[in-house]
């Protein structure tokens, strides 16, 4: 029997994967957005187990508004990296001071 | 073990395993090859749980549009992905110390909670029976109607992140020939040929 535990559990594993991957790919920011995707998702799969577990669509309705700012976030982060490889030649960004700020 | 339970496993099995080789994968493009899986596993996990349209819009918006964006963006970038992995070995006991510590909190909290008294009392807006309407249609009538405002801004944030995107990679090269419509538009035929008379034995 499948539980609401295991929804959960499948969820605080991706989650921490992705913390994980942004701890690990600290140059590569396109690694770096995808860990956050990954984060995104697991809140996602947290907030639609908790929904249909206790049978109030609410939860569901706010998925679908992370998934929106989830998307919106890419586009733009995306849109800055290939602004930022256009002026530097590069994507590394452990060394991102250009702002000074 | 029952057909939903193995299908659970499957997806949950995939679906994390996928997420563990986008972060440790070599190559970007694999990392994004391996983020569609986890998005498809994740797509199913929903299914299971009997929320279809959040699947089919998992599906859609990120393996459709998103994970495509991640890739182009990957394979455009010219860049040595060998070089940025370097430093690899540095972060890893950080990162794993991190991850450790996250899971055993969310353990601590995942093993300590219990539902409220009157939870069935708190529900905001219960689910309706199968036999009155299918999840997508429960949905739809509470989005256009209770959330029809934060469902308008979600657009409009959408919007901005539009137009932001193509503000910032929009470029204006010098170097290439365009159209002038106006120009084009403006063209007087009489002034564009000249006819010379050319005397025989001279040129121009």
């Amino acid at each position: 029997m499948i539980t609401l535990e295991h929804y959960l559990t499948v969820a605080a594993m991706m989650f921490v994967i992705g913390i994980f991957g942004i701890f690990l790919n600290r140059k590569n920011v396109i690694v770096i957005l995808m860990s956050i995707e990954l984060i995104l998702l697991s809140v996602n799969i947290n907030l639609v187990a908790f929904s249909t577990h206790l049978g109030d669509l609410v939860g569901q309705i706010f998925t679908l508004f992370v998934l929106t700012v989830a998307a919106a976030e890419a586009a733009i982060g995306l849109a800055i990296l290939v602004c930022f490889f256009r002026n530097r030649g590069t994507i590394a960004v452990e060394d991102v001071n250009v702002m000074k700020g | 073990m029952s057909v939903s339970a193995m299908a659970f496993y499957l997806f949950a099995i995939t679906g994390v395993g996928g997420s563990l080789m986008v972060v440790l994968s070599r190559n970007p493009v694999h990392s994004v090859l391996w983020l569609i899986l986890s998005f498809f596993s994740a797509a199913g996990l929903f299914v299971l749980m009997g929320a279809e349209f959040v699947a089919m819009l998992l599906a859609i918006v990120y393996v459709g549009a998103v994970a495509v964006l991640f890739l182009f963006v990957v394979m455009m970038l010219d860049v040595d992905f060998a070089e940025l992995r370097g430093g690899i070995q540095r972060f890893m006991p950080l990162g794993l110390l991190i991850g450790l510590i996250l899971l055993i909190e969310l353990g601590l909290v995942y093993g300590h909670w219990n539902m409220a008294d009157n939870a069935d009392a708190l529900l905001q807006s219960p689910t309706p029976e199968l036999s009155e309407a299918h999840n997508t249609l429960a949905l739809g009538q509470l989005i256009y109607t209770d959330y029809i405002y934060l469902f308008q801004a979600s657009g409009l944030i959408l919007l901005v992140a539009m137009i932001g995107a193509i503000v910032l990679t929009l470029r204006h090269r010098v170097d290439v020939k365009r159209q002038n419509v106006v120009q084009q538009m403006h063209r007087d035929p009489a002034k564009a040929m000249e006819l010379k008379d050319v005397k025989s034995g001279q040129g121009l």
